[in-house]
């Protein structure tokens, strides 16, 4: 399946924050999104999602705008998996991942077996069955995270846009979202997410949209967009990039300030 | 990860799941029994006094038709005053705890009571000014229900024309200042009321109770409450989800503005039709929901139906209260606070997790 965004022009009420974004993602595609703080990632996410006003320009899912759908259309389609945070009542891990077959369910019905079942089967696919009958608010903030990737995995659908998913993870976390989000392309999803490690970009990604300081959007392979010039442009900061090898032989692109 | 381990751990939460869902069973069980004894028991309650023995024949003859036993004024105690009062104190309770419920997982905050968006007092104003007019109670009731629609409809309004993207909190201000318009109103209205006799029936409505109430009145209050409850139980999974924030739920496909808007105007009529037929009656739509999730947990699954049984229970314990305390009958409002004040501090020392 093929997500395209068109000329998309986004933003709140009287102010624009993304103007005249386009890029698509294939189905298998994981595009790492970076940029500095305040550029307009998670508004362009929201303005994909239909969360914030969208003033011109189109999001079509394999051609068809998907501005006229139902929101249980595009839960099926897209899925969102936002940053973890603290909701005010405590469910239990099963009921917050149930909570991603809603798309799937009548409006008055509830949870089938069936439903259940299928939140059990992600739990287990991401290997944090031992999470079902936590409570959510008391486990940590990288087992919550993995939580909202079950849950928005649960909702089948053929995307996922993904907020910072790494943002407050320890080191070892980080690695493990970032190979379960591989594995996750690997299987067919389309994958869109943001960082704040340009590293992540070459870790994972097939392909890279950085945000500039002046808003503009350059989008390409790693390798071409990733370079110390444009991350200079986008952070400001002078970066090097420093290419090293695995001991199966393999080369890899690191990132470093230099301070 | 070897598979010893692996079916340790499924046989641990099978044990665990089946613990869960006995524990609820048995909650359930125990609360029904609780809510059987507590009616019976309160119907026996009262000047006129009842045995059970006498209690089960009455039924039994009403239902075959068998010739009557008893007097005419243990009859006239039964039907006419007890047991529609007994009615009236279950479906208030019920009524007040489901919309408390509703109204926690809709703003997200386990500290709301069903009055936040001016319902009870909007609805308050409305009783006030019929009993300046002299209206008869069904009047009052009337009058009663409208305006406490109407405040709502008021605040719900003005948070529309005003909030941008997220409208939960723009609707609680704009509930915080109705709500204090109509209490000024009241207090204008006592202000200006009969001295001799009015002033003291303002006063006294506002204080909450159901002396008097009879049976044409529950039926009256028995309608919007049932078309109200409906909703809410249908919608009550999605109502999950909303506490996870509007966005949040909107990309998890739930209908936001639609769930809300139905799920306001349904505690509305609950909390409206109750101030109608009760008075003010405080705390029971904020400390019964905190119970109910102390007991099973956030998930409006069980939460909604407990709250509305322990609800009915709470309420019925409490007018027996205020029948059987002294020979002279205490307002409901009084002694809900007194007991709800107190139980909520204990609460908040308890059961801290279900709010943090």
């Amino acid at each position: 399946m093929r997500l395209e965004i068109t000329n998309l022009t986004c933003g709140y009420r009287n102010k624009i924050i993304n103007d005249n974004i386009s890029f698509a993602l294939e189905s298998g595609d994981i595009i790492c999104l970076l940029g500095p703080n305040g550029v307009g990632k998670t508004t362009l996410f929201k303005g994909l999602l239909g969360l914030v006003d969208v003033v011109s320009g189109s999001v079509r899912v394999d051609g068809e705008n998907i501005r006229a759908w139902s929101n249980k259309r595009l839960a099926k389609t897209i899925a969102y998996v936002p940053q973890a945070h603290t909701p005010p009542f405590a469910f239990s891990v099963l009921d917050v991942v149930i909570m991603g077959r809603n798309a799937h369910m009548g409006s008055f019905s509830k949870p089938t077996r069936e439903d259940i079942n299928i939140a059990d089967e992600t739990l287990a696919k991401l290997g944090i069955t031992s999470l079902r009958n936590s409570i959510y608010t008391e486990i940590s903030g990288g087992e919550r995270q993995m939580v909202l990737i079950a849950r928005a995995l649960t909702q089948q659908p053929a995307f996922l846009i993904m907020d910072e998913p790494t943002a407050n993870l320890d080191y070892g976390n980080q690695a493990r979202v970032l190979s379960q989000i591989k594995e996750l392309a690997a299987s067919g999803l389309g994958i869109i997410m943001t960082s704040h490690s340009p590293d992540h970009a070459f870790l994972c990604s097939t392909k890279v949209a950085l945000f500039l300081k002046d808003r503009s959007l350059l989008i390409g392979s790693a390798l071409e967009i990733v370079t110390e010039k444009n991350l200079q442009q986008a952070y400001g900061i002078e970066i090097k990039i420093i290419t090293g090898r695995l001991s199966n032989g393999r080369e890899i692109q690191l990132c470093t300030p230099a301070i | 990860m070897d598979t010893h381990k692996m079916h340790q751990d499924q046989l641990c939460t099978e044990d665990r799941k089946k613990f869960i869902a006995n524990r609820t069973g048995v909650l359930y069980a125990v609360l029904s029994v609780l809510f059987v004894v507590i009616f019976l028991y309160s119907v026996t309650l009262g000047r006129f006094s009842l045995s059970f023995p006498e209690l089960f024949n009455m039924f039994w003859r009403k239902i075959f038709h068998l010739p009557q036993t008893w007097t005419d004024a243990a009859e006239i105690a039964l039907f006419n005053i007890r047991l529609p009062r007994i009615v009236a104190a279950i479906l208030v309770g019920g009524g007040l705890s489901a919309a408390g419920a509703v109204f926690q997982g809709l703003f997200k905050n386990p500290m709301v009571s069903p009055d936040l968006l001016g319902a009870s007092t909007g609805a308050g104003f409305g009783a006030c000014v019929a009993i300046s007019l002299s209206f008869s109670t069904f009047g009052i009731q009337v009058s009663a229900f409208i305006c406490g629609i109407s405040a709502v409809l008021l605040a719900y309004g003005i948070a529309k024309v005003v909030s941008r993207v997220e409208m939960t909190f723009t609707l609680i201000l704009t509930g915080m200042v109705i709500s204090t318009m109509f209490s000024s109103f009241i207090s204008m209205l006592k202000f200006v009321a009969d001295p001799n006799n009015k002033l003291p029936a303002i006063t006294f409505w506002l204080m909450g109770g159901l002396t008097g109430v009879n049976l044409e009145q529950v039926i009256a209050l028995i309608i919007p409450l049932g078309v109200a409850i409906v909703p809410i139980l249908l919608l009550r999974y999605q109502l999950n989800i909303i506490a996870f924030g509007d966005q949040e739920a909107k990309t998890l496909g739930v209908n936001v503005r639609f769930v809300r808007m139905l799920l306001i105007v349904c505690s509305t009529l609950l909390t409206a039709g109750t101030v109608a037929i009760a008075g003010m009656v405080g705390w029971v739509g904020l400390i019964i929901p905190h119970i109910a999730r102390l007991l099973v947990g956030p998930n409006y699954k069980h939460l909604l139906p407990l709250s509305i049984l322990i609800g009915g229970i709470f309420m019925m314990m409490v007018d027996d209260l205020a029948r059987g305390l002294f020979t002279i009958e205490i307002p409901l409002g009084i002694l809900t606070s007194l007991i709800g004040g107190p139980f909520f501090i204990y609460l908040l020392f308890k059961g801290r997790r279900s709010y943090e």
